[in-house]
């Protein structure tokens, strides 16, 4: 459970972040979005006690990471942004060296060592020193570093970011392989990423939450949300479908012979528009509901100043 | 205290896994060899005892700490590696200690390591071993002072060659803050008190009689508090200055 009441962080002038509250509980896998520089690492750093807040409150499982940061970090696992690792180690001597400060000992070091090493498969770089490693290998073991303990919280930032799309698949799958009961923030650029992981989004942008829901809603939000688009096969008279219940406006590609029509908010149009089509024997072969657009919304909710009160 | 040992030992592997620690010992023991023999005329003093050797090494100490103290924090800033230290369950105390032992440790080791030199006193004399002693681990002690400068200086910059350049500057200022030259420039002005004070803040002035076998308590705990104070220091700039 980590509660956040209306933390800010100022960097001389600059407001980072601007009094952000939310509230976590077990089983969140929570997506940070937001543009570069919208205060996501940063608000990352202060629940993981790298940053003392200006203001506000984080409490987590009920202690304040004021007077208890130690306590706290011990049930957090962070990867911090570009996994930084100690380079002239060793993959197993810096898992050993987190070990040890986990105070993970004995034969429950080795077992942990071993699991967190075949969950990030490391298996062949165990005894390279981290500075050789591929990209890819040093975010794996940035990951294991985090995981090592087990902890009820994972806080990862940008944990796929410059990783190819292979190995963005597998961080992916490792993050949805772990414990329901944990809590996990990741931020990310990558929209898509959010619908294929998380059950939550969190969009901040100047330092100010703008949305905060499912990733569902997001695309609710989306003007092309439920929007019909149709194709044509010859042109025919479709100015009637302009008039139906709910449709705010029809876009007409001559050339293609596309129509797209868009529906008031909140509205579904496909049921009405089909049986217009099937009425007037429009001459449509291919028909399609658009999902809305993420990368719109986000467009959206991240410009400057839009700061729009979002439930 | 725990997590002091884990630190610990995780920064004395890391001095020996790069070339760190070898290079600094090699040079340390090159150089403490030719002061000893050519600048300090070991043998034409014709005497059983480590003086010539001793009195050089406020002057190596200068040079050769600040560069095996200016990675401790720098680098662990540049690289970002400080994000996660500090994002572990420990203290920032546990950290600048940590660090602190262990390169005081590879100092230790370096110093252990000029042994032949006593070697040679015993062969060719009848030295008094009770003094060398006492003038070995006077020496370590004012390398710790050194020390938690130079790794004051390392967690105030991002970049090792500032924090090198620094360190030297603010060790020199107490090494020499005893010799003549600044003494005289204060002779002609000041009273006799503050050119003792001064005189008394001096590394060249404690280590005087500690590189003849003379552990005074003052003497020690001057070294204790300015290292513990410089420590202290360094403590209060990371928590500043970490996330810059």
């Amino acid at each position: 459970m980590i509660s956040v009441k209306q933390l800010c962080k100022r960097f001389g002038q600059q407001m980072a972040v601007n009094h952000l509250s939310f509230d976590l509980s077990p089983g969140d896998i929570v997506g940070f979005l937001g543009p570069n520089g919208a205060g996501k690492s940063t608000t990352m750093k202060m629940l993981t006690g790298f940053l003392t807040p200006s203001s506000g409150e984080i409490s987590i499982n009920g202690k304040s990471l004021e007077t208890d940061r130690i306590s706290i970090q011990k049930q957090i696992g962070y990867l911090p942004e570009g996994a930084p690792a100690y380079g002239e180690m060793t993959v197993i001597q810096f898992l050993h060296f987190i070990a040890d400060i986990r105070e993970i000992n004995g034969s429950r070091r080795e077992q942990a060592i071993r699991d967190v090493v075949s969950k990030v498969a490391l298996e062949e770089v165990l005894n390279k020193t981290i500075d050789n490693l591929s990209k890819g290998f040093k975010r794996r073991v940035g990951l294991a570093q985090a995981l090592i303990h087990d902890p009820d919280i994972l806080i990862l930032d940008e944990p796929t970011d410059g990783l190819d799309p292979n190995q963005k698949h597998q961080v992916r799958k490792l993050i949805q392989m772990l414990s329901k009961e944990k809590i996990v923030i990741i931020s990310t650029h990558i929209l898509e990423e959010v619908s294929a992981l998380c059950n939550r989004v969190m969009i901040i942008a100047e330092g100010e939450k703008r949305f905060d829901g499912t990733p569902d809603e997001l695309l609710k939000r989306s003007n092309a949300y439920n929007s019909v688009h149709l194709h044509l096969s010859y042109a025919a008279d479709i100015s009637g479908l302009d008039e139906l219940d709910g449709v705010k406006d029809m876009l007409v590609d001559h050339k293609t012979g596309k129509v797209t029509l868009i529906p008031e908010p909140g509205v579904s149009i496909v049921h009405l528009v089909s049986e217009y089509i099937y009425q007037r024997r429009l001459p449509v072969d291919q028909m399609t509901v658009e999902g809305g657009q993420l990368d719109d919304v986000f467009r959206q909710l991240t410009a400057p100043h839009a700061a729009e009160e979002v439930a | 205290m725990r997590h002091v040992v884990s630190i610990g030992k995780r920064e004395f592997a890391s001095f020996f896994s790069t070339p760190v620690a070898y290079v600094f010992i090699a040079i340390f023991l090159v150089l403490s060899g030719v002061f000893t023999f050519f600048v300090g005329s070991f043998y034409e003093r014709g005497q059983a005892d480590l003086t010539s050797f001793f009195n050089f090494h406020p002057w190596l100490y200068l040079f050769l700490v600040p560069a095996i103290a200016m990675r401790s924090w720098a680098e662990e800033r540049k690289s970002g590696s400080i994000e996660l230290l500090m994002t572990l369950p420990i203290s920032v105390t546990d950290a600048v200690l940590g660090k602190f032992i262990a390169a005081w440790l590879v100092l230790g080791l370096a110093l252990l390591l000029t042994f032949p030199l006593w070697i040679t006193v015993n062969y060719l004399g009848q030295p008094d071993n009770g003094i060398i002693i006492a003038a070995y681990i006077g020496s370590w002690l004012m390398s710790a002072a050194f020390l938690a400068v130079s790794m004051c200086m390392s967690a105030l910059t991002k970049n090792q060659v500032v924090a090198f350049i620094l360190a030297i500057v603010v060790c020199f200022v107490f090494v020499v803050s005893g010799s003549n030259i600044v003494l005289d420039a204060f002779q002609s002005w000041a009273s006799a008190n503050l050119i003792d004070a001064v005189a008394t803040f001096s590394f060249l002035f404690r280590f005087e009689s500690m590189a003849k076998g003379v552990l005074s308590l003052s003497d020690i705990g001057y070294f204790v508090v300015f290292t513990g104070a410089w420590l202290y220091a360094s403590l209060v700039i990371i928590e500043q200055k970490k996330a810059d």
